[in-house]
Parts: C-alpha cells; structure tokens; sequence
C-alpha cells in the first residue's frame, strides 16, 4: 500500500494569523512608524517664516545643529546628567534590591510593593511635591532657619534638577535589579567565599556579572527618558539652562515662530545617540560578563 | 513591564549576623541604607499629602488643619473638567489598546509566520523609544495629514482629545502586548489539548479555557494602560489641542505659576488613585 | 475479549524537521485490550499516542479506528479520549465541572449530566470532593479525577501517557492495580504509555516494545519476557547476561554457538539464524544455575567453569557475581527457598564453579 503524505491543513492557520495580527499591526504602522517617517521627511524641510514648513529640501537644519553651541551644549549636558544620574541610582538601587531580595519573604512584598507606588505614580506629581520642599518659604528652608542660618537659594538650581531626576528615576533602576537578583542564587556566594574570595572579591566576580542583565536594564531604562526630559529641568531648575528637551519643546510648541524642521532633524540626531550609546554600553557590559 | 511577583520557592533560611559570602537581613549597612532610601522616598509624598491639608494659602508651611482646599478643588470647573477629559481619553484608551493589544500578543504566541522576528521588534520600540521623540513625531504627523485633508476636501481638522486617545493608544499597545504575552507563555498548552480531546473545538476552548485563564493578564494590562494614559503628561502636552485640557497639563500650567494648596490637594488625589490601582494589580497577581 | 480491531496503524511515520519520532510503524490492538507500550524515553511512545488522539497528524501512512479512516479528523471528533502525563485538569473549575466538560461539549442532555458526573467520580472513588478544585487535591486524587473526566464519555479508546509517572512507589502500585480492575470491568480498550517496565508486565494483556521510533516486539508480557526476539528488548525487560560469539548450527529452533573462549553454548532460537553468524546468547539471572565443581567427569553440556565474585544477600534472593575463565562477568541470582543461616554451606567469594545454562532459557538473539 502507497503510503501518502498528510500535511495538516495550513490555509485557516493563515487567515487566522493575519486576523488577529492585522488591527494592531496596522494601528502601529500608520500612528508609531508613519509618524517617525513624517519627522525624518520635515528634518529636511525649510522652515517657513510663520512656523509653518516649506517644501524646499535642504541639510541646512542639521548644519544649524551641529554648528550652534547652543544645540551642542544642550546635549552634552543632556547627556552629562543622565550619565550621572543612571550611575547615581545604580549606587543607590543596588544595595537597595539585595536588601529586598536578602529580607523575610513577608517583608519582600511589603517593601517591594512600596517601590511600585512611586513606580506608577505621576511623575509630575512626583516632580512637584520636591518644589514643596525646595521653595524658597519651603520646609527645608524652614528647617534652616530653624537652626539659625540663613535661607539658601535651593529651587531652581541645577543641583534641584539633578536631586529631582534621581528621584523620579529610582524606582525604575530598583525593579530589574531586584528581578535579577531574585534570580541569583545565593549559595554561590558561599561557593566563592569557600574558595577562599573575601566579600568583594565574590560580589565582582560572582555577583556582579550574573546580575548584569538587571543592571543593563535598569540603565537603559533610566537613561533614555532622561535624556529627553524637561519637566524636571522645568520645575526644579527654574528653566535657566537648557536641556536637550527644553529646546526640543521650545522649537515646537513655544518659540516665535517655531521651527518643526529644526526640531526634527534635532530629535533624530537624539535617537541616533540613542542608538549609538545603548549599543557601546551593551557592548561593555556583555564584554565584563565573558 | 516588570514582573513584580518573586518566585515562592523555598530559599535557603537567612542567617543572622555576618558570614563571608553572605549578605544577610541582619546586615546592619544595608539596613541603614534601606532606611534612608524609603525616607528619600517617601517623604516627599508625605510633605505633598501633608500640605495639602495646611491652612496656608501658600501650601508650604503647616498653619493648621483645613478640607478648604479639596472643596474647593470639586467646585473648579476647569480642574474639574480636566479630569473627566483625562478620565474619558484614559478609559477609551484602554479598552481600544487592550483589544488590540491582545490579539496581538495571541498572534505572536500562538501563529507563526515569517515576519515574526520584524514584529517583535516593532512592538518593543514604543517601549524603548524616548516617549517625547513620540510625542514630537506624532504632533507632527497629525499636522501634515490635517494639511492634506483640508487641502483635498477643504475640512479643517484640528487637534482634540481623539488626537490625544489615538496616541495613547499607540503608546499603550505594546504594554499591553507585553504583559499578556507573559500570561499566555505560562499558559499551559496541554490544557488546550484536554479540552480538544474532550470535544472542544477551537472556538470553545478559547472561551471556555483559554480565555477564562488569561484573563488575569489581560486585566493586568488593560491596569497598565489605564496608568500609563492617567500618568501620561508629555504626549498630552503636545496632542492635545487648544480648549481641551487634560488634568497633569493643567496641573503642569498652574505649577510653572506658583505652589498653591489645591495643587497639593490634586495631586495627592493623583496620587491616591495611582496607589488603588497598583493595589489592585498586585492583588490580581498574587491570585493568580 | 473480542477479536475485532480497535486501533489499526498502517505504515505510520512521524518528522519533526530532522527527527523521525516515529519509523514506519505497524500495529493492531485488539477490542477491549490492555495494551501497553513500552520503552526508553524519546522512543516515540508519545508521538504514537498523540497522533491517535489527533493531537498531531502522521507524516506518512493512515490510522484507523473501529475501521474509520482518521486523517485529519480534529481530535475534538475521535472516539477516543486521552489522560494526560500531568493530568491537565482545568485549574479554573471545579472537579465536577471538570468531569461535566466533555459531555458538555458533546451536547448532552443537560438534565443527565450530573446523574453521570455523580457516577463518574464514584467510580474513582471521589463521590464527595466534587466541589473541590484541583489545586486542593492530591497528586493521587487528581490523577483519579483526570480518569473521570475521560471515562464519564464512554470512550471507544482510552489513552493513557505515562499517567503514573508523577506519583510515587507505593501510591504508584495501588493506582496500577486500580486501572487495570476499571479496565476490567468497563471492557474499554486501554493504550498504556510507560517507560516502567514492571508496570507494563503487570498489567498489560500485550505489550509494545519501542526503540528508536520502531516498534521491536509485540506480545504478552510472558512472551515478552521469556522470548524476546532481539538482543535491545532482552537488554530492556528485566536483567540478562550476554555472551557473545558465532554461530556454528543451526537447525529450525535451535543453534550452537561458539564462545570467544571456545566453548560451545547451545540455545534456542526465537529467530532463524545461519551458521557462521556473529549472535548473542542471553541467560536470565535468575535462569542460570550455578553447580560445585565436578572433578573428575567430563565438563557437561553448555556449562562453563567459574570463579565466584561477590555474594550480594537481598532477602528474597542471593545476587551472585562470577567471572568466567575468558574475564567477563555473569550474574546468578539464587532464590532463597532456604534461608542461607539454615545452610550449612553456601557460595563464597574465590570458590571455584560451574556456570549451567538450561538449552531452552538460553537464547539466540541477532543484533
Ligand atoms: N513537537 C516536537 N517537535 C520536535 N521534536 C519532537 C516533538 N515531539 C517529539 N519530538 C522528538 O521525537 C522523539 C520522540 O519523542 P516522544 O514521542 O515524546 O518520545 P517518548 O514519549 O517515547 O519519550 C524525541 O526525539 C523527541 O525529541
Ligand atoms: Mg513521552
């Protein structure tokens, strides 16, 4: 007897497939991608005298870009202080995540659980409850005076950003740490330290690189949205110096006139150092790890 | 995003006191450290929820217990109606991206096809993307296709609280893909065939297996959208248009003026209900 | 038992990508049979089982039941249905509902569903856990109401993949015993998926032996057992020894063959060889008999001299170690019909003896 080949039935598999991925595929494709594409296409218009876009093609915005120093401090700052503040909450959020890891487990959910409300609550809210605290007849200048010393100009100072980024971006760098070191387990410490590995040695040898993942994750997750934040420079620092998202604003919404094209081709070079930063901290952490 | 639940599993007992190699709970650095971390934390939020409840017209200073500030919040009409737009655009949002949101998730765990390993990628970028490059680009792209539709049939077209939903939507997807994906690679697989072999066909297993199942997920995510739209300030800033406010570019406008009590009244409720709603995944979680 | 054919394989073959899980396999199962089948994991046991249930669909060759072609017919219309490995039972139901799903979904008359439910759980003696959820039951009582839930639908063939795998010993030969008295009384063909060898013998009318996606062997498990046809399913079932060498005779039922040694060993032959062959002797442990030596005759028929290696005492038995003249190792496993504190003398290590193998419990086997 011929034996005959019975492929299962592929056509229904293929209508379904396209079911249930065409809506959000297509949502995603005309309100994310497209939209991407149209700022690409302005970075190359000229802008118009009354705000609007001319359909000239031109370099010219990317020249201003890279010629003006007030573009290029804008991003070397941007990116100065994000530097900072990642590492800062990866100081802070590490011990942090062991301590949670390393406590009772009744405990842990407690003290995770009071990480997740800062995580999911309004960031502006966040932002504003330090301007309480910062202003110049604020509680901390209350507290100055109290001990006798003269009120000090704490809001609006680059130093009131810097606190407030930390602040708003901790939560973010404590979550991945705390899942990858919830992970790591704990008897290789004990491993290491059998092997004759004081403390620190264990921690970066052992410790260190098998918690990497959370540490990249946590890093990139509090770096990208800081890079491109205003609100905080805004609120806290008083608006005096420009971030990379004061300006991005500004050409957009608020100057007179405002210049899409400009901010176009100034947000994409942002992605594009984005790109170029995220790949060369990949690249060095997943090096350390071998 | 972050799988807050830790596993169960049992783990070796934690021993007091100090022992090379091991970091224990009776560490007393780390301890401290915690300690000042939650304060860090945590006495911002208690200033806000504190002065919210001053006498101070400043809302800086404790001058004495008042409610004065959240009566008056419930009789501005602008606040008030900042709210209920930000409520309609956070609930039309949700419903919209967890529909979508989940029969993607369904086709990137359950289909195969070739384009896969292009989609995946699609639906990670508005996670990673830095969210005023959205913000920007989206404003943008209304705009030039409000141009397009005017000049081909003369309607002007304007910004609105559906520019600002349509956004929110896009935002939220990927969210939501991400989270019912979880729910559905925990899913246990043979279940599906169980109830096949008990004479399920697929429309019923879905229904009345599969669905019922991840349904905890996909609560999950449509909580995570909902967040994301309320918490949501820089694309609200950029989309919405001209008379339509929502609630944080309200707040945003009159903080940038001056710290007043009624501030500090409405931003503690914004905080108070982001709390209920973590509460409230986090208890669906631990259903689970 | 009735002689009609439940389950008819015809050529079937199975491709993952590279892997054949299952080689051109034939087999028949008979009406009512407990039928196992059995071999080391990755054989194709379960790939066997789920192309039965319809959960996948052959590469090659047609499965038929009661005589109907299955092709790909979903597994939602075969008259059969499955236990699973780890029970699969809905976490989100109850027990009752659990049991209640299948006649759901066949579209049974609603007013008799739970009269059958009520019948089903009694059956597995779970009469008053019917409002429980899984979760809050045994491994035992979840293996029980899995059971249920794929016999309250009365049908044609039940298939069973390892069902008792995730119990343990002693929980695992009450539920052996408990199967094999349901099967009895409800005359349902059985499909019995195990890599336990024991549990096979047990409680199987026939078994399968599967190796490498080809099915070796199909008999009772007494045939099995005394008359395996290849080395692979001697090796499998039970324990042996082998001795390998050449054939030298060969006549319809038995052969002598030549040792590397030089002895002659005569056996039986499950299949025909031919002379000059290169074939392995298999000895049961248990088969063996081990003698003192004989001085001054002759040495006997199929007897080889031996030296003692270990004595291992096991209660029921006495597991002796011993070493032929050419260095390799054979085991005898004596019964202790008498206790050896009775004896006045028994094996020690270092004595010298003669290893007997009966002409009809040695056998022949190629490959
Ligand atoms: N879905 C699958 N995809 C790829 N290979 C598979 C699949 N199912 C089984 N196999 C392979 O087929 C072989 C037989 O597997 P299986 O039938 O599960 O064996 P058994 O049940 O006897 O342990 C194994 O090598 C296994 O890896
Ligand atoms: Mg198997």
């Amino acid at each position: 007897m011929a034996a005959k080949s019975l492929d299962p039935p592929q056509r229904s598999d293929r209508l379904r497939t396209w079911l249930l991925l065409g809506p959000g595929l297509i949502y995603l494709l005309i309100f994310f991608a497209l939209p991407l594409v149209v700022i690409v296409l302005y970075s190359f218009l000229t802008p118009g005298p009354r705000g609007n876009v001319e359909w000239v093609f031109t370099f010219n915005n990317y020249i201003t870009l890279f010629t003006g120093d007030l573009y290029l401090s804008a991003y070397w700052r941007s990116i100065w202080s994000s530097l900072l503040t990642t590492f800062v909450c990866l100081l802070i959020g590490y011990p942090l995540a062991l301590f949670i890891v390393r406590s009772p487990p009744r405990w842990r959910v407690v003290l995770l659980f009071l990480i997740l409300i800062p995580f999911w609550t309004n960031f502006l809210v966040r932002t504003y409850a330090w301007m309480i605290i910062l202003a110049n007849n604020g509680l901390l200048n209350g507290l100055i005076q109290a001990l006798g010393m003269p009120r000090q100009t704490l809001l609006n100072t680059e130093g009131a950003t810097l606190v407030g980024l930390i602040y708003g971006e901790l939560p973010f760098m404590i979550l991945p740490l705390y899942a990858a070191l919830d992970r790591f387990d704990f008897n290789l410490m004990e491993a290491a330290a059998d092997l004759g590995a004081n403390r620190w040695q264990a921690f970066l040898r052992v410790m260190l690189p098998q918690t990497m993942p959370g540490v990249v994750a946590g890093s990139v997750l509090v770096f990208i949205p800081t890079v491109g934040q205003f609100v905080v420079s805004d609120l806290l620092g008083g608006a005096k110096v420009d971030y990379l998202g004061n300006i991005l604003q500004r050409l957009f919404q608020r100057s007179n006139p405002p210049n899409w094209p400009l901010g176009s081709a100034m947000a994409i070079v942002f992605m594009f150092v984005l790109t170029v930063a995220i790949i060369i901290y990949f690249r060095g952490t997943t090096e350390e790890d071998r | 995003m972050i799988e807050a639940s830790s596993k169960t599993q049992a783990r070796p007992t934690v021993r007091p006191g100090f022992r090379l190699g091991t970091i224990s709970w009776g560490n007393w650095a780390l301890g401290t450290h915690a300690l000042l971390v939650y304060l860090f934390l945590y006495v911002p939020i208690a200033v806000l929820v504190l002065f919210s409840f001053t006498q101070d017209q400043f809302g800086t200073r404790w001058t004495g217990f008042t409610f004065d500030w959240y009566a008056r919040l419930f009789s501005n009409d602008r606040l008030m109606g900042a709210a209920l737009n930000t409520l309609y655009v956070a609930l039309a949002s949700t419903v919209a991206s967890t529909v979508l949101g989940t029969l993607l998730a369904m086709a990137m765990e359950r289909t195969r096809f070739r384009a896969r390993p292009a989609v995946d990628g699609l639906l990670y970028l508005p996670i990673v993307i830095p969210e005023i490059v959205m913000a920007l680009s989206l404003l943008a792209f209304f705009a030039f296709f409000f141009d397009i539709i005017e000049f081909v049939t003369g309607a002007t077209l304007r910004r609105s609280l559906t520019t600002v939903t349509l956004a929110h939507i896009a935002f939220s997807i990927s969210f939501v893909v991400v989270v019912v994906r979880t729910s559905l690679k925990n899913f246990d697989m043979r279940l599906e065939e169980a109830a096949a072999d008990l004479g399920a066909n697929g429309w019923k297993t879905f229904w009345r297996i599969t669905f019922p199942l991840i349904l905890p997920g996909i609560i999950g995510g449509a909580l995570l959208a909902f967040t994301l739209s309320l918490d949501d300030f820089i694309i609200s800033l950029f989309l919405s248009g001209p008379g339509t406010s929502l609630l944080p570019v309200e707040v945003y406008g009159r903080v940038k003026r001056a710290i007043t009590p009624e501030i500090n009244a409405i931003s503690t409720l914004m905080l108070m209900l982001s709390m209920t709603l973590v509460f409230l995944s986090q208890v669906l979680q631990r259903r689970r | 038992m009735s002689d009609s054919i439940a389950i008819d394989l015809r050529n079937v073959t199975k491709r993952f990508g590279d892997v054949t899980a299952v080689d051109n396999i034939s087999l028949q199962i008979r009406d009512g049979e407990f039928f196992s089948m059995l071999g080391p994991s990755g054989c194709g046991k379960t790939s066997t089982l789920r192309m039965i249930a319809g959960f996948e669909y052959p590469s090659l060759g047609q499965i038929y039941i009661h005589g109907r072609e299955m092709g790909h017919i979903p597994p939602y219309q075969r008259p059969v249905n499955t236990v699973f490995q780890s029970y699969a039972l809905f976490p989100h139901m109850t027990v009752e509902q659990n049991v209640a799903f299948g006649l759901q979904m066949k579209g049974v008359d609603k007013a008799s569903i739970p009269g059958r439910v009520k019948e089903a759980l009694e059956m597995v003696r779970l009469g008053s856990f019917g409002a429980r959820r899984p979760r809050q039951m045994s491994g035992g009582q979840q293996q029980r109401v899995a059971l249920a839930r794929a016999l309250v639908n009365h049908p044609e063939v039940l298939l069973l993949d390892e069902p008792l795998g995730a119990l343990d010993q002693k929980l695992r030969k009450e539920m052996q015993l408990e199967l094999k008295g349901l099967q009895e009384r409800l005359g349902i063909t059985f499909i019995f998926v195990t890599h336990d060898q024991e549990e096979a013998l047990t409680m199987s009318d026939r078994i399968a032996v599967m190796s490498q996606g080809n099915i070796l062997q199909v008999g009772s498990p007494t045939e099995i057992y005394e008359r395996p046809i290849c080395r692979f399913v001697a090796d499998f079932i039970g324990e042996t020894n082998f001795i390998d060498g050449t054939v030298r005779e060969a006549n319809g039922t038995h052969a002598t063959l030549a040792t590397e040694e030089g002895l002659h060993v005569q056996g039986y032959t499950p299949r025909p060889v031919q002379p000059g062959q290169s074939a392995t002797i298999s000895i049961r442990p248990e088969k063996a008999r081990l003698l003192p030596v004989n001085g001054n005759s002759t040495p006997a028929a199929n007897t080889m001299p031996v030296r003692v290696e270990r004595v291992s005492y096991i209660g029921s038995d006495t597991r002796i170690l011993v070493r032929a003249h050419g260095g390799r190792s054979l085991s005898v496993w004596e019964q202790n019909t008498l206790s050896t504190l009775d004896r006045e003398a028994y094996w020690e290590a270092g004595d010298e003896a003669v290893l007997a193998c009966p002409v009809d419990n040695a056998l022949v086997l190629t490959e």
